[in-house]
Order: structure tokens, then sequence, then C-alpha cells
């Protein structure tokens, strides 16, 4: 009974403005703390990245997906599940390269940059850049090592803003040596 | 029926929290070196399964039973994996297991960015919650014989 609550609570939704108005802050903030945009892009991306991390506990746990056997079902759930649980909106899934290990995230709508206009001068700055690191974060957790990047970006005048993305191998997984000896041990 | 132990082991094979209810017998060997020895044979069973599986698994290793005892077995994608030792009248728990995963060690340690994740658990309150979530179980009873 009282599991059922809590998971009630977990579930509630936020209005998004107080997100996309916190996230402002911490860019306008950062943009004041370094002095170029690469080095602002660069925290972003190392925040995110901690984010990630803890975020894809939270997403398996409130989910019930599996490990994905292929990156086409990765996309599938990162656009249709991850992307509507955390910012409410659904990206469509493009431009798969032959191999299947890329394709790309278009965003029609991108929560982040709800207000944002960009002054002249940041024009190195890639304003979601955290979205980056997180997504990279997140699936380094799965045994994914995948490069994340914006590639079109509405605030820096394109017409899409695309994430790209590009699987680059699995990460395996290793018994330590000090544990062989002790299977050795065991038997 | 009833709970012996529970481990939980993150994917490089550091337990990061162990406890016990009803255990009467001990290894007779260090927490340290039992936990190494848990580990390496979840890491063996685990490889085993998958290679001598017939057909393709959804699941995986999921428990073993010898005569005296019940080990449950439940992993997440990201690598923690907890493990539940019951007497043998406990049906599948792997909804348990998961529940321990999603309401106790993500609300309590995932969330709380004071807790350093991949080392041994320090959190109180994720001690006494995971207790109280244990005790409550329908096929948790104490019994002193």
């Amino acid at each position: 009974m009282s599991r059922q609550s809590n998971r009630t609570t977990d579930n509630k939704k936020m209005n998004s403005e107080l997100f996309t108005l916190t996230y402002g802050a911490l860019v306008t903030q950062l943009c004041k703390d370094y002095e170029n945009g690469e080095e602002v892009n660069k925290q972003l991306d190392k925040m995110g990245y901690n984010i990630g991390v803890r975020l894809i506990e939270d997403f398996l746990a409130r989910s019930s997906v599996g490990r994905c056997h292929d990156f086409r079902e990765t996309a599938d759930v990162i656009a249709k599940v991850a992307f509507k649980m955390y910012l409410g909106i659904t990206p469509s899934v493009t431009n798969w390269s032959p191999a299947g290990d890329e394709f790309s995230l278009i965003l029609e709508s991108n929560p982040l940059v709800d207000f944002v206009e960009l002054p002249d001068n940041h024009n190195t700055l890639i304003y979601s850049n955290l979205l980056c690191g997180a997504l990279r974060g997140a699936l380094e957790m799965v045994q994914m090592a995948v490069d994340v990047r914006f590639a079109q970006d509405t605030l820096r005048g394109d017409n899409v803003t695309e994430i790209r993305m590009k699987f680059i191998k699995r990460i395996e997984e290793n018994l330590p040596a000090d544990f062989a000896q002790h299977i050795r041990i065991g038997s | 029926m009833t709970v012996y132990n529970l481990y939980i082991f993150d994917r490089n094979g550091i337990c990061l929290h162990y406890s016990e209810w009803n255990r009467k017998k001990q290894a007779g060997i260090s927490k340290e070196e039992e936990f190494k020895l848990m580990y390496g044979m979840l890491f063996s069973i685990r490889s085993f399964v998958s290679k001598m599986s017939p057909l393709d698994m959804k699941d995986g290793f999921v428990s073993f039973q010898t005569s005296r005892y019940k080990l449950h077995y439940y992993e997440t994608p990201t690598g923690i994996k907890v493990v539940m030792n019951t007497d043998l009248g406990v049906p599948n728990c792997r909804d348990v297991l998961h529940q321990i995963y999603s309401t106790v060690y993500v609300e309590c340690i995932v969330k709380n960015p004071l807790c350093e994740l991949g080392g041994t658990l320090q959190s109180e309150l994720f001690s006494s919650r995971l207790d109280s979530f244990i005790r409550a179980l329908p096929f948790f009873s104490v019994r002193a014989a």
C-alpha cells in the first residue's frame, strides 16, 4: 500500500517552465564564469554526463525496459520513452547510416530553449549541450559507448534541431583478475 | 518461510550492500572473501547459463536452489545485481527484487547526490528502508527454530 503511494508521488508531473528557467540561469552563469563558448559547451557536457549516469537508474526503475539488442531498439526507446518521460516531447528518429550505427534525433520543439535568444557574441555556444552529455552518460551505463553531438540547432539559425548519435562500441564486462582466483578457491 | 540475507553488487563486482536477517551458519571466511566468492560464482553462472541455453533467453539466470535454501538473482541493464537468499518455500521474487532496486536503491542512493556510486553504501536511510521493506514482505517471518 505504502509502496503504491510512493509510485504516484514519484511520477508527478512538473511544469517545464521551472526547469527551462533554471537551465537558462545555469547557462547564463557558465557564460559569466568561462570566457569562451567552447569551454561552456564542455562544462555543460560534463554536467550532463553526471546527470545521465544517475538518470539511467531512475529510467530503468520506472519503465520496464530491458536490455536493448540493437541500436535501432535503443533509438526507439530514447525517442519514444525517455524523451517523453523527462522532457514531454517525442523526437523523430531519422537519417540512419547504411551500417545502422548512426542516426539523428529531430526535435520539433526543444523545451530547454523556450524563452531563449542567443546574443551575437555567443556564436560558438551550443545551448542545449547538457542533453548530449546526459545521453552519453546514460548509454555508457548500459555498456554502450556513443558519440552524441548537435548537428543543427534552431537557436543558431538552422531549420530544425538535430542531435546526431553515433555508436562507437560495446563496453565489455570483464571479471577483475582477483575474482578469477576466487572462483578457483571456491571450486 | 523466511529471508536469510541479501547482497547488492555493482557492475564491477563491488559489494555495495550486505545485510542478513536469519542466517544461522556463517561462511567461516572474511566477509570480503565471501563477497568475492559470491560474485565470482554469479559471474560464472551467468556466462554458463548464457552459453548452455539451447534457446535465446529473456531473463537469463533467475534463481537456483539447494536442499536447504534458494538464491534469487536480479540484474538491471546497468549491471546492478540484487541477490537474496531465502528458504525453499518462497516463490519467484523477481518483482520483489526489482522493487528493492526501484523503490529503495534508486530512491535513497541514486537520488542522493551525496552518495557516491560505486563504493560501499553508507546511507542509514537506505539501510533502514531496506530493512523495513524486507521485514514487511509476506514471506518474511522470524522463526526461532
